[in-house]
């Protein structure tokens, strides 16, 4: 399989837009970040491409039950895909984007070249797309799911997915970023397209391997009437950066926003918001939870941004985090711009330990302290985890946090 | 048949001293009423037996069938058949009820697998609502749900011995009645021995005292039969609280301004 002359044309002509200049921490963006430490030049971009389906990716298919369809990716290259008879049907379509509908125009439409040199880079080396399309009017009962492994040393690999769900269309997917234990830079690219009365309820699991460099970014586009829903759960990676813009631009369109994380060992996980109000009665709903021990460190920075024309907004963005250890170290820096003065906005964050009165709670019941402690940290993922766009996820999110749990996070 | 003994117990908060010597002898199956004033050290007295963290002991020894109470974490007084019913119960986000009391029971070796029988007809016998039972521990429930809740707990872990901080606090004359009934009849059933702190003697009535103490100023100062609660309802407790400490000598340097009653 290669790529169609169009898009090796729109590769190179991204390639020509100007050279790739890494960012400077002096960017508000990218304060707290490690990208001073990347070097683009000690990873090989890859271009053969990989065959057969990995054991883990099927494995994990088949853990989470009936699904409307499938797409497996390996190294940035489509290795399997499908998708129900009957949705096929009706024009619901799961695949590589080369072969989807209107290939040429769902690319880059959301996502318009990325919010950074990242974002370019994507859309100048991605192998193969892959885009979940979803009909005006086609609501999609099962989740469909997208597994996007890695297992070559020293890749540079961008994955690049594009959703785009139709007017009052309906569908929930999950894209699971999961590696071999390789060391690997990956800058994966994702767009969001939801319609007017569209429901699009994504679900992304970054459990990369502990050598991974992970720099990706989200990029939504709501229209009229219609809701996006999107979860993370960052477990993964040395460094793991995701970066969301999720633009409301269409009258009574939200966003809802949630992550879990937590940080071991000498783990950096990053993260920068952007819910973007451009239009009237607009609403958005955030709330990242994270946890921290060993060395790790984690980053938080949101912005709430909503225009003149944004009248009748309600934006909310909520940040809490808990320090296990006294090593580690979490960064929460929440901000509002508003050009209109008929909005409901807040925003919250909070970083310190497990609270000392709940423990001491569940101790006076003979509960011992480690495992009072565990239950906490556990239990304080469960308000986003019980929201997840895919249930079946759920009990795998859970069980990596259980494992770290297990493994001691002071 | 067993004690929780308390002997000379001191302890301080936050660098003052709170408790100035606390005695009680504490039988299974007996009841015992700690009435006292605002601020005399009742609360204080319940979190040093359990262990809370910002509690610093100073002298004296607490002790259950000989056990040293004093020398454990909060989790192993708990297995040395100590409990306590919280003022203030914790909202714990999360974390279920039937987690946190099959935790509880496995690390004592004790059988789990009763936890959601006897959750459930332990609920009903107190007249906690079933649908409540799937909250996480105590987030969103009313005051008196919550006292409800610690007695539900108490009686599905069936301590030695349980330390009522205020129960009857925030509860409604029906749920006081539930509450004080069961402990009651813990006192038989499994012969619990109970250190019931109030202000009032209303929660009296269900949960019969073998004997009622006064602690003001952080020392039991009086004790007496079920009598005495009663006269404390009608004198307070004005005769225990101590007279103005005489006002220091007039310091040169002080702010004329300030205000003599601060
Ligand atoms: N955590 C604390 N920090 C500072 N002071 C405290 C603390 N807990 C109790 N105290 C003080 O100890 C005294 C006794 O309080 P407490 O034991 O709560 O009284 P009671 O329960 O009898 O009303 C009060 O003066 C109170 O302010
Ligand atoms: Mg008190």
């Amino acid at each position: 399989m290669s790529s169609p002359q169009w898009l090796v044309d729109r590769r190179s002509a991204a390639a020509q837009t100007g050279e790739f200049v890494m960012p400077s921490t002096d960017e508000e963006v990218w304060r707290y970040s490690r990208v001073a430490d990347l070097q683009l030049t000690d990873w090989t971009v890859v271009s053969d491409r990989s065959e057969g389906v990995p054991a883990e990716a099927a494995t994990l298919l088949e853990s989470l039950g009936h699904l409307a369809g499938a797409v497996v990716v390996r190294n940035g290259a489509v290795v399997a895909s499908r998708v129900d008879d009957a949705l096929a049907a009706k024009g619901v379509y799961v695949g590589s984007i080369v072969d989807g509908p209107d290939a040429e125009s769902a690319l880059g439409v959301v996502a318009d070249g990325g919010p950074d040199v990242f974002g370019r880079l994507n859309d100048a080396n991605f192998l193969d797309g892959v885009l979940v399309h979803v009909p005006a009017g086609v609501t999609v009962d099962a989740p469909v799911a997208i597994i996007d492994w890695i297992d070559i040393e020293g890749a540079a690999v961008y994955p690049r997915l594009v959703v785009r769900v139709g007017a009052d269309a309906d569908v929930r997917v999950l894209d699971w970023h999961g590696s071999t234990d390789v060391a690997a830079f990956i800058a994966p690219l994702v767009e969001l397209d939801v319609d007017r009365a569209g429901r699009l309820s994504y679900g992304n699991v970054q459990l990369r391997g502990p050598r991974v460099w992970q720099i990706a970014s989200q990029v939504s586009r709501v229209r009229n009437d219609g809701t996006l829903t999107s979860s993370h759960a960052g477990l993964g990676c040395d460094y793991g950066r995701m970066r969301t813009d999720c633009r409301l631009v269409g009258r009574g369109a939200t966003g809802n926003l949630s992550a879990v994380y937590f940080g071991h060992d000498s783990q950096t996980l990053d993260f920068r918001t952007f819910q973007k109000h451009d239009a009237p009665d607009t609403n958005s709903n955030l709330l990242f939870k994270g946890a921290v021990g060993g060395h790790s460190r984690s980053v938080y920075t949101g912005l709430i941004r909503v225009e003149k024309e944004a009248r009748g907004t309600n934006a909310f963005q909520t940040n809490r985090n808990l320090k296990l250890s006294d090593t580690a170290w979490a960064e929460s820096v929440p901000n509002l711009e508003i050009e209109t003065n008929d909005v409901k906005c807040s925003h919250a964050s909070t970083v310190g330990p497990v609270d000392e009165e709940q423990v001491f709670y569940l101790e006076s019941r003979g509960v011992p302290t480690e495992i009072a402690e565990r239950l906490i940290v556990a239990g304080f993922f469960d308000e986003v985890l019980e929201e997840f766009p895919v249930a079946a996820a759920v009990p795998l999110i859970a069980a990596a946090i259980d494992e770290r749990l297990d493994a001691g996070v002071n | 048949m067993g004690e929780l003994r308390i002997q000379g117990l001191t302890a301080a908060v936050a660098g003052r001293q709170i408790l100035n010597g606390v005695d009680l002898v504490v039988k299974s199956g007996e009841v015992h009423a700690v009435m006292g004033p605002n601020g005399a050290g009742k609360s204080t007295l319940s979190h040093v037996l359990m262990g809370k963290p910002g509690y610093t002991v100073t002298g004296g020894s607490v002790m259950i069938d000989g056990v040293d109470l004093l020398a454990l974490p909060t989790y192993e007084r708990a297995k040395a058949g100590l409990f306590l019913a919280m003022q203030y119960p914790v909202e714990v986000p999360g974390v279920s009820l039937e987690e946190l009391l099959t935790e509880a029971l496995s690390a004592q070796g004790r059988d789990a697998s009763v936890v959601h029988t006897a959750v459930a007809a332990e609920a009903e016998r107190i007249g906690l609502a079933t649908r409540l039972l799937d909250r996480p521990v105590n987030v969103d429930l009313s005051g008196g749900e919550k006292k409800r809740n610690e007695t539900m707990q108490l009686a599905v872990l069936r301590p030695k011995f349980a330390i009522l901080d205020e129960l009857d606090s925030g509860l409604d004359v029906d749920a006081l009645r539930a509450c004080s009934r069961r402990v009651e009849a813990a006192t038989t059933e499994f012969d619990l021995g109970v250190l019931a702190i109030t202000h009032y003697s209303r929660l009296l009535e269900e949960l019969k005292p073998d004997v009622v103490h006064v602690l003001a100023q952080g020392r039991i100062v009086s004790s007496g039969g079920p009598e005495l609660a009663d006269e404390l309802e009608r004198t307070g407790y004005a005769e225990w609280v101590e007279e103005e400490a005489p006002a220091p000598a007039a310091d040169p340097f002080a702010d004329p301004f300030a205000d003599p009653f601060a």
